[in-house]
């Protein structure tokens, strides 16, 4: 099974090991990320104005080359899948930005949503499912109480996303328990961290990180994992007392399949 | 601003947000759940009536175009589908699309940042804030 | 050739500002078959129809067209008022140029035109009318009641009192419906158990009223005055004639301690055992056992009912058994239930067990229920000292998740929940947090004022964004002041969901049998939203309670009421006139192909050899015969008959093409 793949600009660089492990990991679960010539940065935050054309063409280019490569396209980065997901969105249901961004690009064909937009963890359940996954898992990580920090990229819109309940997540939760971990269920593992605040005022993100790691840590977790690197970063320059370790999914993914040792 | 400027801003941002305020029933779901809503001045239920009213002044003048993280929690939540967040990403457009209207300059950027800030906050700060 | 007479009505200005009457007037009495043409203010007022009556005797009218407003307002009046004067009824058609013109467009000229179109149109209509006249049918003198909550107690109780048969058809094996599951009733603060029960043992002592409980609709065929309603009759696995209700079986059943069959009635608050009654006051006093749950027929042991019951009821072997009743009329009062809260995750519902709904309250206060009428947490068990309610869930939504109306009750059963818990705990801190509080009703704004002038209850004017659980068991409660303009972090014990109200699963496949119409939300359609409230569309077919949109108990009761005068003023009549507009089959071009039987939705076509004689034709063969007093003439035969067989009387296929030819002239 091979995947067009959108790593997006973090992953490249401070988040290379989001990268590196899922590549990794998808060898040893039998699946392969191709990753596409010459993408383009996502711009990170989907434009909410519903007349920008521009700042969602470097998406539909991305989107399109999958298409031309018959194949699904896969994202790790919550910012990127979330961004790529409602452009398509947009290419497939909202024609007046259809019609524009293909008068622009003026490709052999129009781009119309054809791509199926997964992210990583949407592979693992809906290709691989969850089961198989715990088959192949050859180091579990048995005793680790593990908090799934979803944050807002991944998960809403609901509608649009279809990823999970935006309210009421459980794929992280079902992720852990693959890996023979335990998950721990808290209640903020769906609000804000912050987000690109932290840039420029840091006090609005580390409100938010002390309300996470309250939470988290309040309800027994010893560790976060997030799909996010803005998440990752905001929440590592908490400095809440109650904090406690996060760590990329894939990283976690990566040690229990027994892909991390003396690679990374 | 003129009667005719306000009409053409509220206008404006309508068609920015392709929300529309009129579906505002006032609940306040949205402040229920806003994560900024003790940084902001203009709260987040109270977007749609300053639409309405014509209060375009404020609401551009204010604070919480910049407060709004783009959690899209009201946008998730609102049982009118007014999705506020929508109404006050347009106003913030509104100020950046004018001349001068940047919240962040590039000359600013390298004292704002440490060696951990990932490529993705650049970018999405940059987009938030400038046009 | 037809002498017509057009009427022209103003309707005040709801005709007269858009349309030019008078110009109308002016260009139809050129029309073919035209004599005579005016206008008039009201043409439905008595003036009107005697202007009408007297320009059929002086003009010797063979045909009238009243152009005036929808068919459904007022055919009927102008088909009396021609009759009076000797027409028959249906040499009258209507061109409404109310709703389908005026009302709709605001351009005179273009109004007036299309005025003139629809006149033309039924003008030309007439023309091929013939005097048809209406059949009689026979009525039979039983009502059925589809539901046995308080509405259909109530209609049962007032059209068996009236001297008519009726019977209740209930799902459940008791009757008594959401009502018997609460605790007291605004704004009185009446005991529902108190009120409830004695009408539901004054339903299964009555002569004139039969139980069909832990039963369902499965089939209807006929029409007003002759419904054939087959109903099946779940195996009970019990005797009714032989149980006494002692409740030995239920006490022993192995699983009722387990907890692991969730108890409906007590909305899944405590387990049941596996033959159960859903409460002690249950009406028939006989249990059944629910198999899919039941050891003995999921494994063929245990056994444990049917060797301890005293008096030999409990019978495994029992099947299911299928009746056929005939029925002159039906009532529709299936009730309610609250929407399923899965989709609302941000009040952490399904994650603490202290977050509730407003009907699982009623089951923790009510001293029947699960608490003995103890007020306390499904966590811990510990009286809560601060509870918040959060109204509007999922009610006055524009998204999937919710519905767009108001519930209605939620706002006095909060006022009353509020109270009644402070008259048990005063200590108790009560908040509600509400868009706006909604109480038009006798007596009860002045009951909502009492929850917060003489109790105290702290109302909050905004909603809950999240209910976020605490690691120490409590709940924070994220949610906004908006007279304060403050976001408020509020920490209590339990929180309470008006959750919005929805009607019953089961009413879409029973308006379905019954060709009764249901709106976008599943509530059934009146066939007149002010005039003809409790009546379906479908003739025969009646309304009552919460099936027909969001209503508390007193309205419940006098709508149950009403639905039963017009059940009584149906079943008291002797015969039906029939409507003669029905299909016809000719007979010549018939090929017995079966088209029309089976997009008949009624069953109103047969099939019979017949000897067809014709220029060329001298066969016995096979062709369809309508049944008159099925048919309602809705036409489906005639537009999928390949051969144009098949005619409808009064809106023949003749009638229909020369109507459009008339508007496309």
């Amino acid at each position: 099974m091979k995947y067009s793949y959108y790593p997006g600009c973090t992953l490249k660089n401070k988040a290379a090991d989001l990268d590196l492990y899922a590549r990794k990991c998808a060898e040893i679960l039998g699946f392969e990320l191709e990753e596409i010539n010459e993408w383009q940065c996502c711009g990170g935050v989907y434009p909410l104005g519903s007349d920008e054309i521009a700042t969602k063409l470097s998406s539909v280019r991305a989107l399109n080359d999958a298409k031309e490569h018959g194949q699904d396209l896969v994202t790790l980065c919550s910012a990127c899948h979330h961004v790529l997901k409602r452009v398509n969105d947009d290419m497939k249901n909202v024609s007046d930005i259809s019609d524009r961004a293909n008068n622009y690009l003026a490709l052999d064909e129009p781009y119309r949503g054809e791509t199926k937009v997964l992210h990583f963890l949407e592979v693992l359940r809906d290709v691989i499912g969850f089961d198989e996954l715990a088959k192949k898992v050859t180091n579990p990580l048995t005793g680790k109480k593990i908090g799934a920090y979803y944050g807002c990229l991944v998960l809403r819109p609901g509608k649009i996303l279809e990823f999970d309940d935006p309210e009421n997540p459980k794929i992280m939760e079902d992720f852990i328990r693959a890996l023979g971990a335990e998950p721990v269920v808290f209640p903020y593992r769906n609000e804000c961290c912050g987000a690109y605040t932290s840039l420029k005022e840091g006090g609005i993100s580390q409100e938010r990180t002390k309300l996470i790691f309250d939470s988290s840590n309040g309800f027994g977790a010893d560790m976060l994992i997030t799909a996010c690197p803005l998440c990752m970063y905001n929440l590592n320059k908490s400095e809440a007392d109650s904090k406690i370790p996060v760590y990329y999914f894939t990283e976690l993914l990566a040690e229990a399949l027994g892909a991390k040792e003396g690679n990374s | 601003m003129t009667k005719q400027e306000i009409e053409k801003k509220v206008e404006l941002i309508k068609e920015i947000s392709g929300c529309d305020p009129y579906k505002c029933m006032k609940c306040g779901k949205c402040s229920g759940s806003c994560p900024s809503f003790n940084e902001m001045d203009v709260k987040p239920h109270q977007f749609a009536s300053y639409i309405i009213n014509g209060d375009i002044e404020s609401l551009v003048g204010s604070q919480s175009l910049w407060k709004c993280l783009t959690c899209l929690a009201c946008i998730e939540r609102c049982p009118r589908n007014v999705q506020p967040g929508k109404l006050i990403d347009a106003a913030r457009q509104l100020v950046e699309r004018e001349r001068g209207g940047d919240h962040l300059l590039a000359d600013d950027i390298p004292e704002l940042i440490d060696d951990d800030v990932p490529q993705q906050l650049l970018v999405s700060a940059y987009r938030r804030y400038r046009r | 050739m037809q002498r017509i007479g057009v009427f022209v009505c103003h309707c005040g200005t709801n005709i007269a500002a858009t349309v030019d009457v008078k110009k109308v007037v002016e260009l139809v009495r050129f029309e073919p078959g035209v004599v005579f043409a005016d206008d008039y203010m009201y043409m439905c007022s008595e003036a009107g129809q005697e202007k009408i009556g007297e320009a059929i005797k002086e003009h010797g009218l063979t045909g009238l067209v009243i152009c005036s407003c929808s068919p459904r307002m007022h055919e009927k009046t102008f088909r009396a008022c021609a009759e009076k004067a000797g027409l028959n009824p249906y040499m009258v058609e209507i061109a409404n140029i109310r709703e389908q013109c005026s009302w709709i467009h605001k351009d005179r000229e273009e109004a007036t035109e299309k005025a003139v179109i629809l006149a033309r149109a039924a003008i030309a209509k007439v023309n091929l009318n013939a005097p048809l006249q209406e059949g009689e049918s026979p009525v039979t003198k039983r009502a059925l009641v589809i539901g046995g909550g308080i509405a259909g107690i109530q209609t049962a109780l007032d059209i068996a009192d009236a001297g008519y048969q009726v019977d209740i058809v209930e799902r459940e094996p008791s009757i008594g419906g959401r009502m018997s599951q609460f605790d007291k009733t605004f704004p009185t603060l009446d005991c529902a158990s108190c009120i409830l029960t004695p009408k539901m043992v004054e339903v299964n002592q009555h002569p004139n009223i039969t139980l069909y409980t832990y039963s369902e609709v499965e089939g209807v065929s006929g029409y007003v005055g002759n419904f054939d309603v087959q109903i099946r009759k779940k195996a009970r696995s019990v005797d009714m004639a032989a149980c006494t209700g002692c409740g030995e079986c239920q006490a022993k059943c192995p699983l009722g301690k387990s907890g692991k069959i969730p108890s409906e009635f007590d909305r899944g608050l405590r387990g049941r055992s596996a033959i159960y009654m859903p409460f002690a006051q249950a009406v028939p006093a006989v249990p059944v056992i629910d198999r899919e749950n039941c050891t003995y027929f999921k494994t063929g042991k245990c056994g444990i009912c049917a060797k301890i019951c005293p008096s030999k009821a409990v019978n495994y072997e029992q099947e299911d058994e299928i009746v056929t009743v005939k029925y002159g009329a039906i009532v529709v009062a299936t009730g309610f239930d609250i929407i399923n809260l899965d989709k609302y995750g941000e009040y952490a519902y399904n994650e603490s067990p202290d977050v509730i709904t407003s009907i699982e309250l009623e089951r923790l206060m009510n001293a029947s229920g699960p608490t003995g009428g103890h007020l306390e947490r499904m966590s811990d068990h510990k009286q809560p000292k601060d509870i918040v309610f959060i109204q509007c869930v999922g009610s006055r939504c524009d998204d999937e998740r919710g519905k767009p109306y108001c519930s209605k009750v939620c706002c006095m059963y909060t006022a009353k929940h509020a109270m009644l818990i402070k008259d048990h705990w005063p200590d108790t801190n009560i908040t509600v947090f509400y868009i706006d509080v909604r109480t038009p009703g006798k007596n009860f704004d002045e009951f909502y004022r009492r929850a917060v002038e003489q109790y105290h209850v702290n109302y909050v004017k905004g909603q809950v964004g999240k209910v976020i659980p605490q690691p120490d068991g409590s709940l924070m409660v994220q949610a906004v002041d908006m007279l304060d303009n403050k976001q408020i972090m509020k920490k209590t014990d339990m929180v309470v969901l008006a959750a919005a109200i929805e009607p019953n699963k089961g009413v879409r496949k029973i308006a379905t049998m019954l060709t009764a119409s249901i709106d976008n939300n599943d509530f059934l359609t009146e066939a007149h939203a002010k005039l003809r409230p409790v009546e379906s569309p479908t003739a025969g077919i009646f309304l009552s309670g919460m099936a027909q949109g969001p209503k508390d108990i007193p309205e419940t009761v006098s709508q149950a009421g009403a639905a039963a005068v017009k059940v009584v003023g149906l079943l008291a009549k002797d015969k039906l006139k029939t409507n003669p507009c029905t299909a016809k089959c000719d007979p010549m071009f018939c090929n017995g192909c079966s088209t029309c039987a089976n997009v008949c939705p009624y069953g109103a076509i047969t099939y019979e050899d017949q000897l067809v004689r014709g220029p060329g034709v001298n066969e016995t063969r096979r062709v369809a015969v309508v049944n008159n007093a099925l048919c309602q003439g809705c036409g489906a035969c005639t537009t999928s008959c390949p051969s144009g067989a098949m005619d409808l009387q009064g809106f023949s296929n003749r009638q229909i093409t020369t109507e459009v030819d008339s508007i496309c002239r």
